[in-house]
């Protein structure tokens, strides 16, 4: 019982957190809402025994993705201020396209219901801990894949590099090769002084 | 309202949860059109959906390949941001704007 409250007590916030992100007006408002609904859906994942992705899902997404998000919207320096008349004009399409979605997905899950009950009530994972589970088959069945993730995340992070990198002139910047390639005959002059001639 | 809490939580509210975020997101990318961050934000809230969705199934079919297939998704969907918000910095340092209406370079 406490379980079943439990699960429409969050998943009422990742819903209520959802509609902020998407109707807030100010883009700061809107991470931090993304980050109310990735919180309680990590709480969520929980009560799926999935421990390992439920811990993931703060890590990479609260500590990565929507402080980077955070950064992005502070650097770009958005107006907040928007007419109210631009946003309804596409309010009527996006209510339309949205009931469509609504009503093919409640059909296929209240009326059309007989794939669903296939699946047993009561689950049996037989893991002692999810993390191991996971590594099991992580890095035996699925170890191409994982590499393939590796180099996705390669890709991106080059690619993330790359594009806002950019040169200013009128910069001071240490260039290492200048510095090697530095001779002693360019840097140094020898001088000879006489006695009670110097300057 | 006692029976009703009573109720085991079946697969069925999970994949209900799970299509109204993915609807959400949905709803998001069209009402948002005011900068093109918003539209990330949405992708991200559908890609959790999905997360959801995945997960529920893994566990009510005890079997551990959804949950794998999750960590994948968040991988990409964290490639996907940074990527995504590189072109933004990229762009709006070029143009000043992320407005979505401003983006019309290509109509010539």
């Amino acid at each position: 019982m406490y379980y079943s409250i439990l699960f429409y007590i969050f998943s009422f916030f990742v819903i209520l957190s959802s509609i902020g992100v998407i109707t807030s007006k100010n883009p700061v408002y809107c991470v931090l809402y993304l980050i109310l609904a990735f919180i309680n859906s990590a709480i969520l994942f929980l009560f799926l025994n999935a421990e390992f992705l439920a811990m993931l899902l703060i890590v990479v997404y609260v500590g990565a993705v929507a402080v980077l998000f955070l950064f992005v919207v502070m650097m770009l320096n958005i107006n907040i201020e928007e007419k109210k008349s631009k946003l309804l004009k596409f309010k009527p399409l996006s209510v339309i396209l949205g009931s469509i979605i609504l009503v093919e997905f409640l059909y296929f899950l209240i009326i059309d219901n007989s794939t669903l009950e296939k699946l047993s009530n009561t689950p049996n994972l037989e893991q002692k801990n999810n993390t191991i589970s996971l590594g099991n088959i992580l890095y035996t069945d699925f170890a191409l894949l994982f590499q393939m993730c590796g180099v996705i995340l390669l890709v991106a992070m080059i690619g993330a590099i790359v594009l806002t990198l950019r040169k200013r002139p009128g910069v001071k910047k240490q260039i290492i090769k200048n510095q090697v390639d530095t001779k002693k005959e360019d840097v140094i002059e020898v001088v000879s002084v006489k006695n009670n001639e110097g300057a | 309202m006692i029976e009703f809490f009573n109720l085991p939580i079946l697969i069925n509210h999970y994949l209900i949860l799970s299509s109204l975020i993915f609807l959400l997101g949905v709803i998001g990318i069209f009402l948002n059109r005011k900068n093109v961050i918003s539209i990330l934000m949405s992708i991200e809230l559908i890609l959790l959906g999905v997360n959801i969705n995945f997960i529920a199934f893994s566990y009510f079919s005890s079997d551990l390949t959804g949950q794998i297939f999750s960590l994948f998704i968040l991988t990409v969907a964290a490639a996907e941001a940074a990527i995504g918000l590189a072109i933004l910095v990229v762009y709006f340092r070029n143009k000043g704007t992320i407005d979505v209406k401003d983006i019309n370079v290509l109509k010539g």
